[in-house]
């Protein structure tokens, strides 16, 4: 799996190409948590538009990621899920936790407008 | 009109070939020309089980060796992932949905669910000790039958 991570102000975006599962996740979690140590970082936005595979064990690390953001105050959000990443996310009930939007500007744009 | 055929393969416990069991048992169902929902229930739930066996079974020893295997027969796929490691003391615990082992390494707790919901059928048998094997099944185009 390929990630770019770029900071948007107080919000870390996550970009990935390819398959979500235990052997991606391990290093992806690592190289978030890193930047979830700066202290600009509030929030982190999942964007799954080149995902075409997710299995429990990305939904794993995405929860986990959710969990560590929430100690700090922060939020975490997704978005641009294909219907086989969708599936995995409502099954597992994620989408109580997490708030999905179809791209990523719609999810800054909610996030920003409600904390500005 | 497809021929029933099988498939045997094994491999190292090494996390790189959860990509690489279930992209083979995606290639093998093809034959019988299930829709792309169907390939991408079938991949994750061979991804459930063989991430098991690695984690779980096998408690990230590399050494361990995943037999996976799968037979065709007319519509319906079959699919066995074993492997012989430390096994599950209580399968209905392991199968329920959220619990899981590990929560340390950000288990979900949710891979026989998946399993469970993806597929029509699953059995799980375990041996402490010895190791577990998973059985699935999936009859493709089903629920169009169904319909008709």
């Amino acid at each position: 799996m390929q990630v770019k991570l770029k900071a948007k102000g107080d919000t870390l975006v996550v970009q990935m190409r390819g398959e979500l599962d235990h052997h991606a996740a391990g290093s992806l979690r690592t190289e978030i948590d890193a930047r979830l140590a700066e202290a600009k970082i509030k929030n982190v936005l999942f964007n799954f538009h080149d995902v075409d595979f997710m299995d429990s064990s990305g939904f794993g690390m995405v929860l986990g990621r959710y969990k560590a953001v929430r100690e700090k105050g922060g939020k975490v959000l997704a978005c641009s899920l294909r219907p086989p990443v969708r599936r995995v996310f409502e099954l597992s009930g994620l989408t109580t936790r997490i708030p999905v939007f179809g791209t990523e500007k719609e999810a800054l744009d909610n996030l920003w407008g409600e904390s500005g | 009109m497809s021929m029933d055929n099988y498939l045997k393969l094994e491999i190292p416990a090494k996390s790189r070939n959860e990509a690489f069991a279930r992209v083979v048992v995606a290639a093998f169902a093809a034959q019988a020309d299930p829709t792309i929902d169907e390939i991408s229930d079938v991949k994750t739930a061979v991804s459930e089980a063989v991430t098991n066996a690695i984690i779980h079974g096998y408690e990230n020893n590399t050494s361990g060796t995943i037999v996976l295997s799968a037979t065709l027969a007319g519509k319906r796929l079959e699919i066995t992932v074993v492997d012989y490691g430390v096994g599950i003391a209580d399968v209905e615990q392991a199968r329920q949905a959220l619990y899981t082992s590990k929560p340390e390494l950000e288990r979900s707790g949710m891979g026989f669910t998946i399993m469970e919901n993806f597929m029509d059928e699953i059995s799980v048998v375990s041996k402490p000790g010895q190791g577990t094997t998973v059985t699935m099944a999936k009859v493709f185009g089903r629920y169009n039958a169904e319909q008709a």
